[in-house]
């Protein structure tokens, strides 16, 4: 959906979205990443399930919700991208292991 | 747990000109933003940008580089910044609780700040959920902070100065978009306002400036669009819009949308900050005092959070709350305070001058404020429509948007209200037949960012 400009900083960062690993450049939120990198997806709703994908990037609109190494429900637009990072999309509810 | 004099929360113009100031006048200060840089959404990714691709710079223009000196004296100050601090409460007993890195934080304070900006109003129309929509905000976000931009063909739709901005500065990236679709231009009405408008300094000549570049350009712009409907099976494939009843369509892949900017208020309201109905930027807003002085004790609340002034004037009454709370503090007495305030006061009104003109060209008309079309998804998170909304207030006695919450979950969701307040607003008062301000809001309650109940256990709180 989104792609860097050709002289943007180039792609340094190893992060894994949902087991694939990609290269994304450190100055991308975790949101901006999957816009970029990912086909654009961060979750689908716990009522429809149909797919969402970040709207205001700006922490408001609670779209882009992830887990986000291990933890459910991160806003991906306010997480800085880090080397190693595991992503993965949410779909639907989320769960509470006992 | 740590107390400073002035907690402030957000990075944005209002809070670093009051973090400056209140340094300057010796008081203890602790800014919260969550944000990783400072800057806020105006100047977004500022230092970084300059250091790593300055050549970017041009294409944002000088309203974006205008910020860089802001920030500069803002890192000179002493202040305790904690970036990356996500605010889930505060209250002036209290103080304030954030999150950080995954842990907890909490400050007490003697003067709160509540600088926390605008967001974009709500654009609520058929398919606004479908991922390829965003804000133009947001497209502006992508590059700011992270040299991003749409890709494939990209239409803009909606009315305001930052729509046209941000259609330049996608001209300047190489972006063309394949269509501007604009839905509002109220010059006749706004006409009352013009003169006060071309005095404020530099708005009007800006003004000029960009749609004369957009001209040159040669970029199109469709006027007076009167619906607008984006469709795709699991992402943006078209627009569909009509025009003096004329249905037209367009492919498309990415849509971004603007409807002007609201104030970003759901720490204010869980605050419970007595809020008014500000029929010109058709939005609540915390009533300040001219200090910006809540109605809550030690609460102040600064820049577009308090009524959207603009990131100039945001400035100014930021500083003008930092004499506030100093005076507040016992750092200054009160006719250093009223001298001070004096130069700044008049910049913050030549400045807020241009607002009037601005709030009326653009404001939204009623059709993209309380939807017509079933379809239209008014509740993001919990997906409940314009549609059921109508049916609902049809049928049942439904005084306000909390009665409204339990019949139908809307604003229950994780954005706790932030994406449907607006439109539900307008829903009832239509419905209703009663102003705004008579229906209300949502009882906001924090924690209003979502926070682990191991963060809350780790709290250290006597």
């Amino acid at each position: 959906m989104f792609k860097p400009l050709p002289d943007s900083r180039a792609p340094d960062v190893r992060v894994i979205v949902d087991g694939r690993e990609i290269m994304v450049s450190a100055d991308l939120s975790v949101a901006a990443a999957v816009l970029a990198y990912a086909g654009g997806v961060t979750r689908t709703t716990p009522i429809s399930g149909t797919p969402r994908a970040p709207y205001c990037l700006m922490g408001v609109c609670f779209d882009c919700l992830m887990e986000i190494d291990g933890v459910q429900n991160r806003q991906a637009c306010l997480v800085p991208v880090r080397e190693g990072m595991r992503i993965e999309r949410q779909s639907g509810k989320r769960t509470v292991s006992p | 747990m740590s107390a400073v004099d002035f907690a402030i929360i957000g990075a944005g113009p209002a809070g670093m000109a009051a973090a400056i100031e209140a340094a300057g006048l010796d008081l203890s200060v602790a800014v919260l933003d969550e944000q990783s840089e400072p800057g806020g959404q105006i100047y977004r990714g500022i230092e970084k940008l300059l250091a790593t691709r300055p050549q970017h710079a041009a294409i944002l223009g000088g309203d974006y580089l205008r910020g860089a000196e802001l920030v500069k004296k803002f890192r000179a100050a002493a202040v305790d910044y904690r970036p990356g601090s996500e605010v889930w409460s505060a209250s002036s007993g209290e103080g304030v609780f954030y999150r950080r890195e995954g842990a907890s934080g909490h400050v007490r304070a003697r003067q709160i700040l509540v600088a926390t900006g605008a967001m974009e109003r709500p654009f609520p129309v058929p398919g606004w959920t479908l991922p390829g929509v965003l804000t133009c905000g947001a497209a502006q976000t992508a590059f700011k902070a992270s040299g991003l931009v749409p890709q494939g063909r990209v239409i803009v739709a909606g009315a305001g100065p930052l729509l046209l901005l941000l259609v330049a500065q996608l001209v300047r990236a190489g972006v063309r978009p394949a269509a501007v679709l604009e839905t509002t231009c109220n010059i006749r009405a706004a006409l009352k306002h013009a003169f006060a408008f071309t005095n404020a300094p530099d708005y009007f000549r800006k003004g000029i400036a960009l749609l004369r570049e957009l001209r040159h350009a040669g970029v199109r712009v469709e006027r007076s669009i009167d619906a607008l409907r984006i469709e795709g099976n699991g992402r943006v494939q078209r627009v569909e819009y009509e025009r003096r009843g004329k249905q037209s369509r367009q492919e498309a892949d990415v849509v971004l949308l603007h409807h002007g900017v609201v104030p970003n208020g759901n720490l204010a309201w869980s605050m419970r900050a007595r809020h008014v109905w500000d029929d010109r930027q058709r939005s609540f807003r915390p009533h300040v005092d001219r200090w910006g002085r809540s109605s809550l004790q030690n609460v102040l609340i600064a820049g577009d959070s308090g009524g959207i002034v603009g990131a100039i004037a945001s400035e100014y009454g930021g500083r003008i709350a930092a004499l506030a709370a100093a005076e507040a503090c016992g750092r200054i007495g009160a006719s250093e305070r009223d001298e001070r305030a004096t130069y700044l006061r008049a910049e913050y009104d030549k400045h807020v001058a241009a607002r009037p003109f601005l709030d009326v060209l653009y404001r939204p008309a009623r059709r993209w404020l309380a939807p017509h079309a079933a379809d239209t998804v008014v509740c993001r998170c919990e997906e409940v429509t314009a549609g059921s909304i109508r049916e609902i207030l049809a049928r049942h006695n439904c005084p306000g948007p909390n009665q409204l919450k339990a019949f139908t979950r809307c604003g229950m969701g994780p954005c706790q209200g932030r994406m449907c307040g607006l439109t539900v607003i307008e829903l009832l008062a239509e419905c209703r037949h009663a102003p705004p301000a008579d229906i209300g809001y949502y009882r906001i309650r924090s924690p209003i960012k979502p926070v682990t109940l191991g963060e809350l256990a780790a709290l250290d709180v006597e």
